[in-house]
């Protein structure tokens, strides 16, 4: 998904993406810590159709109900679907060789064929982390895959424990 | 006697402070900026005004200066130098543009009137300069900051605000020493120290807050209104003018303090800034402006086009659509404060219908600008029904590792 970020200077920051049925959705971030849900005109592609104000607690729920919960629902009908399909989320512990490097760094899926779907972090879920994505210590990683390889996984992102 | 006097002040005073609320009150009720009318209540209050009173001149002349000074403490401190930096580079030439298409009418109706080259180049930044805090607040009001046209709105606004920093001082000395080469000298001073600030304030941003910074409200608002008197005097001192030393202050203080700096002096600066808008209004003579009249109507219907220039130049660049180029435009309408500012710094150096000249443009700039976004709306939706674009083709970049492919 193409995410564009845009400085808005003396108000924050604002990051859009278009969804598969062509709707533009999008998050603005201002300095205060208010954050603003906004929904783009079909019609007019460049304008806003809706915005919603939010304090930082409202913004935390609307993004548990659209991230955290959804991950796991997805997670749980996967797994009801395959047999043998095993998911798991792997903590990155602070001894962990990869705190502070990259996804693409630790190349899990060229390593174990386990795919990460998702980071989960205190303030939030990153849903399909890109390569370029960095691990912090704490972070648990969402990771797809058949037993031995999300096994062989945690050996790699936690080889000491 | 002296009891008599006190008690004339108070009451004045106090009858134009509550008289300045209501008006604030009465145009935050139908959404438009009170701007306007505290002009109209400092021509009102004036001598050969509707209502004139004995008012307390010196003390409207030096809160108006303070109003100066802490309205471009909190323009700058809207701003980080990283911002203003990352602007320059990449709308630069948006920012040129605007300031050429807007402000050379300035200079051509200059030239009509028969003025000299001080008036000139007062009316170069009379014309040229948007009012950022009426802007953002419309924008705000409408919902639009999330449109795809706001950052180059925005990014333009930014860039006439840095261009202040060095036409301000270019313009005081000018109006002081009548051109020359002092000029070009004080060109070069306000260049180096923008110059200067900017690179301090991007490398010891941090150790400027901590001067200020205090867990007690009350020790911050002192030092930093101190601060702010003390880098605005050794400005002025410096002929780099008052308020580019306060807007400078503003840059260097942006970090994550800014916005608890920001909520305890707003207050200040909205009775200050009154005052400033007051005293403007006080010092122009009503008589005259029956006279200026239809000229400043004309230069203001000059100002909204040639804005709706930069706005399409300004969204052309950002990619945006032709509704969102008018949606710019709209947006960039207003003038306000700098071109008060600018008309109150060259004050007497200037020819006498300067002043009535501003108040007028100013006047009818404030009151249809902020209707302007909202007027050209129908505008703009006949345009785009004219010409429906197909919901876009979603982008779908699927991530490295993606399970329900």
């Amino acid at each position: 998904m193409e995410v564009e970020e845009v400085k808005l200077p003396g108000v924050g920051l604002r990051r859009d993406f278009a969804c598969l049925n062509g709707r533009r959705v999008g998050v603005l971030s201002k300095k205060s810590g208010e954050r603003q849900l906004i929904v783009y005109d079909d019609v007019d592609p460049d304008s806003v159709l809706v915005s919603v104000d939010m304090d930082a607690d409202e913004a935390s729920v609307l993004a548990e109900l659209l991230g955290a919960p959804r991950v796991v629902e997805r997670l749980n009908r996967l797994r009801e679907q395959i047999e043998g399909l095993a998911t798991a989320g792997i903590p990155i512990s602070p001894e962990s060789p990869f705190v502070e490097r990259t996804l693409g760094d630790a190349e899990i899926r060229t390593r174990t064929g386990v795919s990460i779907v998702a980071v989960a972090r205190r303030d939030g879920v990153e849903l399909s982390p890109r390569p370029d994505f960095r691990f912090h210590a704490g972070d648990k990683v969402v990771v797809v895959g058949t037993d031995e390889g999300v096994k062989a996984a945690d050996a790699i992102l936690n080889p000491s424990s | 006697m002296h009891l008599d006097s006190l008690a004339q002040l108070f009451l004045e005073l106090g009858a134009v402070l509550f008289g300045l609320g209501m008006l604030a009150r009465l145009a935050s009720r139908f959404g438009f900026s009170p701007i306007p009318l505290y002009l109209l209540a400092g021509l009102a209050f004036g001598s050969g005004g509707l209502l004139p009173i004995g008012a307390p001149r010196g003390f409207f002349e030096t809160g108006s200066q303070i109003g100066v000074i802490l309205l471009l403490l909190m323009i700058g401190l809207e701003y980080t130098a990283e911002d203003l930096v990352a602007n320059l580079r990449t709308q630069a030439p948006a920012g040129v543009i605007d300031l050429l298409l807007n402000g050379l009418p300035g200079v051509g109706f200059a030239l009509l009137m028969g003025w000299g080259p001080t008036e000139a180049l007062a009316m170069f930044g009379i014309t040229a300069v948007s009012s950022s805090g009426i802007i953002s607040k419309v924008l705000t009001d409408l919902g639009r900051l999330g449109n795809r046209e706001t950052p180059g709105v925005l990014g333009v606004l930014v860039l006439e605000d840095l261009a202040m920093a060095v036409y301000l001082p270019i313009l005081t000395e000018v109006a002081a020493s009548a051109g020359g080469l002092s000029a070009v000298a004080s060109t070069i001073i306000a260049l180096a120290v923008l110059a200067a600030v900017l690179f301090i304030a991007l490398r010891f941003g941090p150790v400027v807050t901590r001067i200020v910074v205090s867990r007690s409200n009350e020790v911050l608002l002192l030092r930093l209104i101190g601060l702010a008197m003390l880098v605005a005097g050794a400005a002025e001192a410096a002929h780099v003018s008052a308020a580019v030393g306060a807007f400078l202050l503003g840059i260097a203080l942006s970090t994550d303090v800014a916005e608890r700096i920001h909520r305890i002096i707003e207050p200040l600066r909205d009775i200050f800034a009154a005052m400033f808008f007051v005293f403007f209004g006080l010092s122009t003579d009503p008589g005259q402006l029956p006279g200026v009249l239809l000229p400043a109507l004309a230069l203001a219907a000059v100002g909204i086009a040639t804005k709706f220039g930069t706005g399409w130049v300004a969204g052309k660049r950002a990619g945006v659509g032709k509704p969102g180029r008018l949606r710019a435009g709209a947006a960039l309408v207003p003038r306000g404060e700098f071109s008060i500012i600018i008309a109150g710094l060259v004050g007497t150096a200037a020819a006498p219908e300067l002043e009535p000249v501003t108040a007028a443009y100013v006047l009818v700039l404030a009151i249809v600008g902020p209707l302007a976004p909202r007027l050209a709306e129908p505008l703009i939706r006949r345009f785009v029904l004219g010409r429906r674009p197909a919901p876009k083709p979603a982008v779908r970049e699927l991530g490295t590792e993606t399970p329900d492919a």
